[in-house]
């Protein structure tokens, strides 16, 4: 098949001030794809291409390419992932468009994810929304006995369903207001509802949050974009549990200058 | 207090504001509905509970500042939050598409500030008179109070009015069909079974609200309800 793409090329890095660089659209025009390559491999063709005639490679993100690393993802069409509903762009085949498709190929677009070089986006936001608490910080010990801590199937399931995120950073795409709610709200999911994960949770829903707004990311309207971008299928349920947790976390919050239950009478 | 303005500048406290305003904004456009179809059961009617409602005197007042702060918090945390959501995505997508949001999540910001602009002219037009024609003519002859039968009656019978008035009510159902579902949402309540109940009451709500609010100018310009001579 044939296919026309319109990738974003940028060479430098986005600051603050300018963000686009020397941005924009390129057009290309590729023959013999077939239909069985996955998106990437179609990528792959095309640099090899650009190598062969001297010019500057696509730059993009991938690792695994077996859908659960999530360092692959660009927006195809204005779909994070593209046009397959729970698929990352690894696993996406280009049996999924027409012969003769023209496709849009651009990078995350949001304030916290500056974009290195065509593609490539800098996703260290969520790693630093993560080291604020998306873990339990006691230390565990030896693996102990799978079954030792009962817990019960419906919380062992919801906590699940929040764990699949790869943190890819579709929803942050997908969403019109690039907030990042769905994947913050993931990790508040993730571990409220198991118990080890239950001590810590009013401080670490307000530090996630507090992280997150810091971070530049925007507001939730619940729109819901996210969920049907998200390659994990996480659903917005997790949206609301965050909510949840934070105005509780909020309102039991102790103030800062009188902690523990002593004090000066 | 601190932490009161921690909360009210974080990203989750003004999705909260804005709900819980939301939900307020709400309510009271439920009582207002009902309270205006007893236009519908003639001049005596109506005109005993504008006479009611003049008569609670101060709590008539605290009432209105209460619904102005409400008012004003709504728009300003509506503002603010836009705003952020704008600075967050600093180049927009050259090929833009939406798999699932509604057309009326997506212009929550121009249906609201559409509402701001007809509220500002209903209060010009009702509260105030300053665009009523013969408000002030009516104001004098009714003597011991308003005549808000013949006031409304007589604005509405300029199609004009009428038009823009129900033209508004399509407005406030394309926010309020969104609302009603998001507020849900932002205060927590989520559940597989429920969630889709609460969207399809969203959309009744708004249309009943939008309705029965359209219902009034159409009833006085159609005749069902009779201009006062
Ligand atoms: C007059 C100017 C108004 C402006 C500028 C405005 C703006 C907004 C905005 C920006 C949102 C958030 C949208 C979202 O989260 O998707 C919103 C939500 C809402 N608005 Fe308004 N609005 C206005 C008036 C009203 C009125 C008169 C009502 C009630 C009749 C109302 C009821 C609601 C409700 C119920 C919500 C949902 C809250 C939530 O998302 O949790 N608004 N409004
Ligand atoms: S490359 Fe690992 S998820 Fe796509």
């Amino acid at each position: 098949m044939k296919v026309t793409l319109h990738i974003w090329r940028q060479s430098r890095q986005s600051t603050k001030g300018d963000f686009a660089q020397d941005g924009r659209m390129v057009r290309y025009e590729l023959d013999h794809v077939s239909a069985d390559m996955s998106f990437l491999e179609m990528l792959d063709v095309l640099n090899e291409q650009l190598i062969h005639k001297g010019e500057e490679p696509v730059a993009f993100d991938h690792d695994c390419r077996e859908g659960i690393c999530g360092s692959c993802g660009v927006v195809i069409d204005g779909v994070p992932h593209g046009p397959e509903r729970g698929t990352t762009t690894c696993q996406l085949h280009m049996r999924s468009f027409k012969d003769g498709a023209e496709i849009w190929v651009e990078p995350w677009r949001a304030a916290a994810f500056p974009v290195v070089r065509d593609l490539v986006v800098d996703r260290s936001s969520f790693d630093r929304v993560v080291q604020k608490g998306a873990f339990i910080s006691v230390g565990t010990g030896a693996p102990q006995d799978a079954n030792a801590i009962p817990v019960p199937k419906h919380d062992a399931d919801r906590a699940f369903d929040a764990a699949t995120c790869i943190g890819c950073g579709a929803c942050v795409a997908a969403c019109k207001n690039a907030s990042a709610m769905l994947f913050v709200g993931a990790k508040v999911s993730h571990f409220m509802h198991l118990p080890q994960g239950r001590v810590e949770r009013e401080q670490r829903a307000r530090d996630l949050v507090a992280a997150m707004d810091r971070e530049g990311f925007g507001n939730c309207t619940n729109q819901y974009e996210c969920e049907a971008a998200c390659p994990k299928e996480i659903p917005v349920r997790v949206i609301a549990e965050m909510n949840r947790e934070f105005v509780r976390a909020k309102a039991v919050e102790e103030p800062a200058s009188d902690k523990g239950t002593g004090g000066h009478g | 207090m601190n932490w009161l303005i921690d909360f009210w500048r974080s990203s989750i406290g003004g999705k909260v504001i804005m709900a819980i305003t939301g939900l307020l904004l709400f309510g009271f456009v439920v009582a207002h509905l009902l309270g205006n179809l007893q236009l519908l059961s003639g001049p005596d009617k109506i005109n005993a509970y504008a006479k009611m409602l003049h008569d609670l005197g101060p709590l008539l007042w605290v009432m209105r500042i209460g619904l102005l702060v409400v008012f004003v918090l709504h728009v300003a945390t509506g503002i603010r939050l836009a705003r952020a959501n704008k600075a967050a995505r600093p180049v927009a997508y050259a090929k833009e598409a939406t798999i699932q949001a509604s057309f009326a999540s997506r212009s929550m910001v121009l249906s609201g500030l559409s509402l701001l602009v007809f509220v500002v002219y209903h209060l010009l037009h009702f509260t105030l008179g300053v665009t009523n024609p013969g408000h002030s003519a009516l104001k004098a002859a009714g003597a011991g109070g308003h005549d808000v039968y013949a006031m409304v009656t007589a604005s509405f019978s300029v199609p004009a009015i009428a038009i823009a008035y129900m033209a508004f009510q399509a407005v406030l159902f394309l926010h309020l069909s969104h609302g009603v579902q998001s507020l849900a949402q932002t205060l927590g309540l989520n559940h597989r079974r429920y969630s889709p109940m609460v969207r399809t009451l969203a959309y009744l709500l708004a249309a009943a609200i939008a309705g029965g609010n359209a219902f009034l100018p159409f009833a006085v310009l159609s005749g069902i309800v009779k201009v006062a001579s």
